[in-house]
Order: structure tokens, then C-alpha cells, then sequence
């Protein structure tokens, strides 16, 4: 789960991250109001889930009360497109003002984790206020990451190696921020604590010039607080519903609906349409168990999005039997309103009684012997080589 | 031969009083799997398919004289139960559940270092020495005895590449699911170092996925030498967009950072025999043993 930046601003200050003066706004009014409070020069930033913010003209500086009010009515409303969000783009409904303050230096400090290590894992360059991607494909050398287990903790010559490596001089305060993402970072569960950049001010201090905070899915249910800063407006309506229902799904935005159980099998099945040159829809895991419950809001699922013209079902019955989840397949279909033609391809355990209720059942469904076959049916038919 | 277990592997069932435990004892024990106990905490005493349930790992295997446990334990107590099994001596344990927080397996990790506990998981289908033993939630008739291994970090998708093996006459030796989580104590390599050693396993089939560079290591393994048999890939994901997460926890392409494109081109420039589509899976492998000169001896 992802938060946005006002609110990683809000975390970090309870961990004594010093992120400057500054306040959230959903109106031009609101920010000057907020405006009002702090000291100009300032800076205003579109508040969505997305990098690379400044390019596509979500950060500005603003000198007076009334240039905020400029800004944020030009900024509040706007579809900002970066290189994240695709080319949809995203709605900024809420915007933060804050001080712009003098800078000196930009650094990068991340806390993330080192999945081969099994380690937690500071990361430092300082190459801050660009994409860290970038420099780690132009500049390896300029990206030091240090790796420590969970056990140890952040120690302090973790800090010296890391910032000596930098070139960076040690200083207290420096190193307290880096403790303090470290602490931040295993007591809510993070996945991702990082200061892009970390700014080094013309009077000596540090301070958090942007805030970003992603949290594990998995570790939700011990932090209520967290899970209430989650933004509805940022979560894909599809992916939402879906997961209200206990199923995995991810658009992707073709015209060929996907209903696979398994997820590698689920991802396997999009690049089966993908390679025979069509686009599929969704990835969907139906989950092992498949039952007539979960098919038929799988359906719905998949159904809701406008674009989907033919449903590909790919099922492998390993446990749970083929003909049991064709059965689950026949009432689901019955239940729901179906405008799209669907194919069906069953593998593992009886496939062949699987294949008879389906073709038992009267309803528009075509069952197919092999995955190939079910791919290139639904690709010629959304390139218009068969009718269905 | 096999790797990690064989006929002689005794189990025990963490969570054996749940259903999907249930359900899969009874799976287990029908492939020959010798399940010798169950652990619950307070149901010690009680039976299950004739299995005897201990409160406590420890007891259980003090009783039983078990080496392998399997765990389908909820996420939110998974990481207690697993931790339960290493510090009672377990050789090898099996993580099913899916959706353990990772800063758990962080702990875990810790843990495990410096034991001799082998860990696969979590997030897992379990593994199947075929027609010896079974340890998880594979179904068992899709397996035929040979001499290919198996690698694979999803479920359905291990099933799909042994019954298309199979469905060739390629038989396969032990069939690893490694899992789809980002932090485990298993990967790619530690099962090659492996089947490295094992004298029946002559070729092996590594299914990976976007995400990490499990596969970009195996790859090294492959290409410096420490692999020395023959080596097909399938790698899933190439449609999966960047930053989302693609059902598993660990399947995400971070940036540019574990593309199912720069798997491939790892594994292929390594000498790896790559599969294309989903469906040419078994094809790949069958290629990799006929270049190797040694299919026949594989079917």
C-alpha cells in the first residue's frame, strides 16, 4: 500500500524526521490558507501516488500568498501524466504547500529490504532529487547500500560506512534521520522509507524534502492507523472490488479477460496472449480453490471493465477436480448477465467430465483442448478471424 | 535418488486440525507420504485419519521421530510456527501459508542462520520426491519417476510443466515449489547446488517470474560452471506491468529490476534452453536434454 506525500510527512515528524513547515490543501483557499501560516518562498506539490512529479508540472514554487492561490487553482483539477501513471494519467484532487527552504546539497537516503540477503538494507547516493533508477544505470558506483539483519538493527558504523563511502561528513543529526527511517521502517511494516532528497540547508540543517512511504500488503492487519490513510480515489476501482472479494486482480488494459487459477499460471496465460499479438485485459487468480461463489465475482469483475469483448478461463485442476470447478463455472454463468463469449480450457484432474458439463450446460461457453487453442481462439477473435 | 526427501522422510503436519491441513494429510497419506504426527496447540491427544496430534513440534518429534514438517498455519501465526519447528531440530521445513508479513521472514531468517534447518516457502505448493514422497499441496498423479528436477516459484503453473513433462515421457526426479514471496529461505540456487549432487537428477526445469534476481543468480550458477547438467527456463510475467504487484508478494518488477526480458537473456546467454510460451515448456526441456545428447536416457 502506497501513502501520500503529506502523509509519510506526517510519520516521519512523529519519528523526528525534520520534513519543514508545510500542510495539505484540496482547495485554492485551503492553501492559502496555509500559505498564510508559513514563510515565502514556497513550494506547491500535486499530491499523488506517482514519481517523477516535477517533470510533468506537479511541483512549483510560488513567491507570494497570491501566486499560491495561482498555482494551486491551476494545479487542483489537473490530469498530471509521469512516467508512472501511464498515459491515462492521474487526478490531483489534493495538493501540498510548504516553505521552500535554501538548499545546499541534495542527497538520497532508502530503507528498503534485500530480498536474496534476507536483510534489511540502507541505501545512500548523493545523486539526491533525481530518479535513483537513473543513476544506478548511469552511476553504480555513486549508490552505497548497506545491508543489516533485523536482529542487529541499524548500528552506528552501519552509518559511518555508509557515509564515508559517500564522501559525506558524520554528523548527529544526519545520523539520527537515518535511525529514525530504520525504526520507522520495522515498527509500521514498510516496504519503502525514502527521502529523495534529503537536503542539506544553507544553515547547516537536514531536512526531508520529499516523503515516501510504501507498506506490506501482508502486514496491514497489525496497523489499523495505516490502513485509514489509504486513498480510495488512488485504487483502481476494479482492483478494489476485487479485492473486497478475497480475489487477485490487476488491469492491464486490453480486450481479452483473463479468470486463471494460480498467479503464475495467471501471468503465463496474459503473455500466451500477448505473444500470439493481442492484449489481454486483466490479470486475474482465481484462487485454488475456484468455487461457483468466487467464479461468478470473478465474472463480475472481469465484466465491469467496458473493454473486455472474450473471457479466456484457464484452469488447472490439481486438488481441486476440473469437473468441479466446470460445475462452479455453469451456476456462476447462470447467475450473472454474460456479454462477452467465454473460452474455456481445463487440464489436470477430470478434464474430460469437465469438458461434458460445459458443453452440457447450453451456455455460451466454447471449451478448448489445449492452452494454445484457447489463446489464438480469443485473439482472432478480437482481431475479427472468428465469430463466436 | 532425490533431493531434500525421499521414502524414508518422516513428517509431521503443523496445523493438521484445520481444513486445508486436513484435506492435504489425507492427500499426503494417499501418495505414500509417511505422516507420523500432527501438531495443534491444544489438541494434543486427539487424532486425525488415524495421525496422532501433539501440542507442541518438540513433543511430536521426540514421539515420532520426525525430520520433515509441513506447516498450514494462518499468515498471522505462521511465522511462530515456523520458528517452533527450527528450534526443534526439524532438518527440513515446509511453509505452505501465503501472506506472512516479511518482516517476519526477516526474523525468521535470523533464526535460521547458523542451524541446519532447510526451509521451503512460504507461499508454496510444497515439493514431491515422485513416488516417494510428498510434502504439500502438489497433486500427485501429474508427476512420472525420472530424471529431471523441477524448480518453480509458482503452484499451478509447476503442475502445468510436470504434466507437460510428463505427458513426453520426460519423468522428473523431485519437483521443488520455492514460492512466490520476496524474502525465503530457499531459492533457485540452493535447489541447483542440490541437484548438482544428485546422481538421478540429470537435467533440471527452473519456472521463474518477475521480480528479484532468483533466476539472474541461477543463471551465474549456470554460466561459471557450479551447474554443470542441462538447464531449460520458463519465465512468466513478460506482460506485467512496472510497480505491480502480480498476485505473489514477490512479483513485482521494481523499475527496470527483474523483467521477465532480463531473466531470459540471463538464463539464455548462460546456455539455458528458454521457453517462448507457457505451452512449450516441456518442449524446452525435452531440447535441452537432445542437445545434451542424453534424452534417451531421460525417457
Amino acid at each position: 500500500m502506497n501513502i501520500h506525500e503529506y502523509q509519510a510527512r506526517e510519520l516521519f515528524e512523529r519519528y523526528g524526521i525534520p520534513v519543514g513547515r508545510g500542510a495539505a490543501a484540496m482547495s485554492a483557499k485551503e492553501a492559502v490558507k496555509a500559505a498564510e501560516g508559513l514563510k515565502a518562498p514556497y513550494i506547491i506539490k500535486a499530491q499523488i501516488h506517482s514519481g517523477g512529479r516535477g517533470k510533468a508540472g506537479g511541483v512549483k514554487l510560488a513567491s507570494s500568498i497570491r501566486e499560491v492561490e495561482e498555482v494551486a487553482s491551476r494545479m487542483l483539477g489537473m490530469t498530471l501524466v509521469t512516467r508512472q501513471t501511464g498515459p491515462a494519467g492521474k487526478k490531483v484532487s489534493k495538493i501540498l504547500v510548504a516553505e521552500a527552504a535554501a538548499i545546499r546539497e541534495e542527497y538520497y537516503f532508502a530503507v528498503s529490504v534485500d530480498r536474496a540477503a534476507g536483510q534489511l538494507v540502507l541505501i545512500g547516493s548523493r545523486e539526491g532529487g533525481v530518479e535513483i533508477e537513473e543513476v544506478s544505470r548511469t552511476n553504480p558506483e555513486k549508490i552505497v547500500k548497506v545491508a543489516f539483519s533485523l536482529q542487529e538493527g541499524l548500528k552506528d558504523y552501519h552509518i559511518r560506512y555508509a557515509l564515508d563511502s559517500l564522501g559525506l561528513e558524520y554528523s548527529k543529526a544526519l545520523a539520527d534521520i537515518l535511525a529514525a527511517m530504520v525504526q520507522l521502517f520495522i515498527e509500521k511494516d514498510c516496504s519503502l522509507v525514502e527521502i529523495n532528497p534529503l537536503a542539506l540547508l544553507e544553515d547547516g540543517s537536514y531536512l526531508a524534502a520529499d516523503a515516501k512511504i510504501n507498506f506490506d500488503d501482508n502486514a496491514l492487519y497489525r496497523h489499523p492507523d495505516i490502513e485509514e490513510m489509504r486513498d480510495p480515489a488512488e485504487e483502481n476501482e476494479f482492483e478494489m472490488k476485487a479485492k473486497q472479494n478475497g480475489l487477485s486482480y490487476v488491469s492491464i488494459g486490453g480486450d481479452i479477460g483473463c479468470m486463471v487459477n494460480g498467479a503464475g499460471l495467471a501471468m503465463a496465460t496474459m503473455d500466451m496472449i500477448h505473444y500470439l499479438g493481442a492484449r489481454p485485459a486483466n490479470f486475474l487468480d482465481v484462487g485454488g480453490t475456484a468455487t461457483a461463489e468466487r467464479v461468478a465475482r470473478a465474472f463480475e469483475i472481469i465484466l465491469s471493465d467496458p473493454q473486455v469483448r472474450i473471457i479466456m478461463v484457464n484452469i488447472f485442476g490439481g486438488i481441486v477436480r476440473c469437473d468441479a470447478i466446470a460445475q462452479g463455472i455453469v451456476e456462476a454463468v447462470k447467475t450473472i448477465e454474460l456479454r462477452t463469449p467465454v473460452v474455456v480450457r481445463f487440464e489436470g484432474t477430470n478434464m474430460d467430465a469437465a469438458r461434458e458439463i460445459i458443453a452440457g450446460s447450453g451456455l455460451q461457453i466454447v471449451s478448448v483442448n489445449s492452452l494454445y487453442e484457447a489463446a489464438k481462439y480469443c485473439v482472432d477473435y478480437v482481431r475479427g478471424g472468428v465469430s463466436a | 535418488m532425490s533431493i531434500l526427501i525421499n521414502s524414508e522422510t518422516r513428517v509431521i503436519v503443523q496445523g493438521i486440525t484445520g481444513s486445508q491441513g486436513k484435506l492435504h494429510t489425507e492427500k499426503m497419506l494417499e501418495y505414500g507420504t509417511r505422516i507420523v504426527g500432527g501438531v495443534t496447540p491444544g489438541k494434543g491427544g486427539q487424532e486425525v485419519l488415524g495421525v496422532p496430534v501433539f501440542d507442541t513440534v518438540r513433543e511430536a518429534r521426540e514421539k515420532t521421530g520426525a525430520d520433515a514438517s509441513v506447516v498450514f498455519v494462518p499468515p498471522r501465526f505462521a511465522a511462530d510456527s515456523v520458528i517452533e519447528a527450527v528450534s526443534a531440530g526439524m532438518k527440513l521445513v515446509v511453509c505452505i501459508t501465503e501472506g506472512i508479513p516479511v518482516l517476519d521472514m526477516l526474523k525468521i531468517r535470523d533464526i535460521i542462520r547458523g542451524t541446519d534447518t532447510v526451509l521451503i516457502g512460504p507461499n508454496c505448493p510444497g515439493l514431491t520426491s515422485v513416488d516417494q514422497c510428498k510434502i504439500g499441496i502438489m497433486p500427485g498423479y501429474i508427476h512420472k519417476k525420472g530424471h529431471v528436477g523441477v524448480i518453480s516459484k509458482s503452484g499451478t503453473l509447476t503442475y502445468e510443466s510436470a504434466a507437460q513433462l510428463t505427458a513426453l515421457g520426460i519423468g522428473q526426479s523431485t519437483c521443488v515449489g520455492i514460492g512466490g514471496d520476496p524474502v525465503k529461505c530457499f531459492s533457485f540456487t540452493d535447489a541447483l547446488r542440490l541437484f548438482e549432487q544428485d546422481e538421478d537428477t540429470y537435467g533440471v526445469l527452473i519456472v521463474g517470474e518477475i521480480g528479484g534476481d532468483e533466476e539472474e543468480r541461477a543463471a551465474e550458477m549456470i554460466s561459471c560452471g557450479t551447474f554443470s547438467k542441462p538447464v531449460a527456463a520458463f519465465i512468466s510475467g513478460a506482460t506485467a506491468p512496472s510497480g505491480k504487484r502480480m498476485g505473489h508478494a514477490g512479483a513485482i518488477i521494481s523499475g527496470n529490476a527483474g523483467t521477465a526480458e532480463g531473466k531470459k537473456k540471463a538464463l539464455r546467454e548462460a546456455g539455458a534452453t528458454v521457453a517462448e510460451t507457457p505451452d512449450q515448456i516441456g518442449a524446452a526441456m525435452k531440447q535441452a536434454l537432445e542437445k545434451a545428447g542424453i534424452l534417451d536416457k531421460c525417457i
